[in-house]
């Protein structure tokens, strides 16, 4: 490395100073832009009264009251019927006697959450599995129109939801796919397909069309070579695309209120509707909150790589 | 159908043919065993593109037909009549749309603006790449990517008066009472509630796609710079700024597109109130559609907004590419 080269590199170095000072302002709007994240996650482990203290309580004593009103129904009873009832078998049967209340079954909080995984996943193997053939096609053959087609699947993203909520209500309703995993499916497929075509395409397009030609030339069909030579190495663009998808389907909100009433429901609508006894039960909704972030705030810590390409199509590159 | 049951046979038939195969190009060899490329590469895309059609063109042109007509969908019964363009003018000479549509205005603009001063300066900040950037980073980008309705519904519990941290914190900031304000409860404040938990939420992607623009400008030109002995000032205005633009010009359109159609974080925040202070046109275009039902009215008022965002950002991109080319 020549000197100049060396001298040219110091000067373009911030100085400790400057390190020191950005970093102080960086973390100190981590620290500020996490607090409600914080919040609703103590508030899980609040009771009902510390969770509307005044002034709100930052100690308290940790209790999972919230989590088992999350997952229950629960109904109030005469003191002198609780006095007559043998002692309680489990710690959260104990815990919900302590407010002369008795469990009378499981909350719908379950059956959402696995209607969110299974409307989640379903909807992102579809997506990435029709995303990559796409992709695919798009990356390594001449298709006419091209540019055409592949403007006309990014355009689809631009629409406004809504714009076409109304329709797809009635469309739904006609071919009995309301309120069912499938046609939630469908819907979040459509939306995300965009993104994988876009994403994927990036993604194949680096893998040199070379290593399907060997394996042709050694006999093998376009779909075996597409299947030993790109599929192995395009698997991380394949998960880090599953991911996105994964994370709209999870959170979307709009149109599973509109499309689903009771069985196909996920998670997102119904955290607003948990309710306790004489107003909002704060503390099982920090604990439904928590439990509906957690996945997400997973997946964001392994994607950190690939953020980037994600919201922005692989328009952007590093 | 078809088309799929052809491809397993076809696959057999080139296990056997191998030493055929070698003798000539492999693309001829592929065309041999009765599927083109030109077939594989429809087989690859009609899937996405057929379902495209189906859950986004063929509905957009249904709501087209549904603006034109007074069709109300809790009434399936009464036969639908077609009513030109009466749906457009009463939307368009209505006084309560273009209060919506004013809300609408000043929440895209604040909460942009808010985010592209706050994600550009953290940008800016992380790119001096102090030690323990990268975790911090992360942490940043966390809000943006939670589900917006729930993100709204805990923001209910926060800006509680009595028992929310965020008017407590403000409260001992600013020194008032904690208690003798309410954010989502007052038409003063309530816009800007929304307005501060988009910018909460939004700002991290700006701060992304800055840092991503940060990146890519290469270090000889800062170089080149300090050897003519320019400042930093005139660096930063005639270096970053310039080479920035184009990134901070794609995170605002996503980012307005976005806002402009925002539905869900203010629906579990304030749900257009108090009054109508927060309401946006896309909250009353749901109202209007699945509460009161009117079908056809609503899809006009959908179309409309749709080609508002559709033109606005054609304009947009336009400008964009002019500043690109510079």
């Amino acid at each position: 490395m020549s000197a100049a080269a060396e001298s040219a590199r110091t000067v373009l170095e911030p100085s400790p100073r400057t390190k020191w000072l950005s970093g102080a302002f960086v973390i100190l709007y981590a620290l500020v832009a996490s607090i409600p994240l914080v919040w609703i996650f103590m508030t899980g482990f609040k009771t009902p009264q510390d969770a509307i203290h005044y002034p709100p309580k930052v100690f308290f004593d940790p209790s999972l009251e919230g989590y088992v009103n999350l997952f229950t129904t629960r109904t109030r009873q005469t003191p002198e019927y609780m006095a007559s009832l043998p002692p309680a078998e489990t710690w959260y049967d104990a815990l919900v006697r302590t407010r002369n209340m008795v469990i009378a079954g499981p909350s719908p909080f379950g059956g959402r959450y696995v209607n969110s995984l299974i409307v989640g996943f379903g909807s992102t193997f579809l997506a990435v599995f029709l995303g990559t053939l796409a992709a695919y096609g798009f990356s390594r053959f001449k298709v006419p129109i091209k540019d055409d087609l592949l403007f006309f699947i990014l355009s689809t993203r631009m629409m406004p939801p809504i714009a076409v909520a109304i329709p797809i209500y009635l469309m739904y309703r006609a071919l009995g796919l309301s309120d069912t995993h499938l046609g939630l499916i469908i819907l979040y497929t459509a939306v995300n397909i965009s993104l994988a075509v876009w994403l994927l395409k990036g993604f194949i397009d680096e893998i040199p069309p070379e290593y399907e030609e060997a394996a042709m030339i050694d006999g093998y069909t376009r779909f075996q070579a597409f299947r030993m030579a790109v599929l192995p190495q395009a698997v991380t663009g394949i998960a880090a695309t599953a991911i996105f998808c994964l994370i709209f389907s999870w959170n979307e909100y709009a149109f599973a209120l509109l499309l689903t009433s009771g069985t196909a429901q996920t998670a997102p609508p119904f955290i607003p509707t948990i309710i306790g006894e004489g107003g909002l039960d704060w503390p099982a909704v920090g604990a439904g909150t928590t439990l509906f972030l957690l996945p997400i705030v997973v997946f964001t810590i392994l994607l950190r790589k690939h953020l980037l390409r994600g919201i922005t199509f692989g328009a952007v590159r590093k | 159908m078809t088309d799929a049951t052809n491809i397993a046979p076809s696959g057999g038939v080139a296990q056997t043919e191998r030493p055929q195969r070698s003798r000539t190009s492999p693309i001829i060899g592929a065309k041999l065993k009765g599927l083109s490329d030109r077939s594989i590469a429809w087989l690859f895309i009609s899937p996405t593109i057929l379902l495209l059609l189906a859950i986004n063109i063929f509905p957009l042109i249904w709501a087209i037909y549904l603006s034109f007509t007074n069709y109300r969908a809790n009434k399936p019964g009464v036969p639908v009549k077609w009513i030109g363009l009466r749906n457009y003018e009463q939307i368009l000479s209505s006084e309560d749309i273009w209060g919506y549509l004013q809300v609408t205005a000043h929440f895209v603009v604040f909460s942009i603006a808010l985010q592209v001063i706050l994600g550009f300066g953290l940008a800016l900040l992380i790119n001096k790449r102090f030690k323990g950037h990268a975790t911090w980073t992360t942490v940043i980008l966390l809000p943006m990517m939670l589900s917006p309705a729930v993100v709204g519904y805990f923001w209910t519990y926060l800006f509680q008066p009595q028992a929310g941290i965020f008017n407590y914190i403000v409260g001992f900031f600013a020194g008032i009472a904690p208690d003798s304000f309410t954010m989502i409860g007052d038409v003063n404040l309530s816009p800007w509630a929304i307005v501060l938990v988009d910018t909460w939420m939004w700002t991290p992607y700006v701060m992304l796609i800055c840092l991503a623009g940060l990146r890519s400008i290469p270090d000889y030109i800062y170089e080149a710079a300090e050897i003519d002995r320019a400042s930093q000032w005139r660096q930063f205005w005639h270096i970053t700024v310039p080479m920035v633009l184009p990134f901070l010009m794609l995170a605002v359109l996503f980012r307005a597109i976005e806002n402009f159609k925002m539905f869900d974080m203010v629906v579990d925040l304030t749900s257009g109130g108090p009054g109508s202070a927060t309401e946006l046109a896309s909250i009353n275009l749901k109202r209007e559609a699945f509460e009161n039902w009117r079908t056809g009215y609503s899809s006009a008022f959908a179309i409309i907004l749709f080609v508002t965002v559709f033109g606005a950002a054609n304009i947009y991109v336009k400008f964009l590419n002019k500043v690109k080319q510079r």
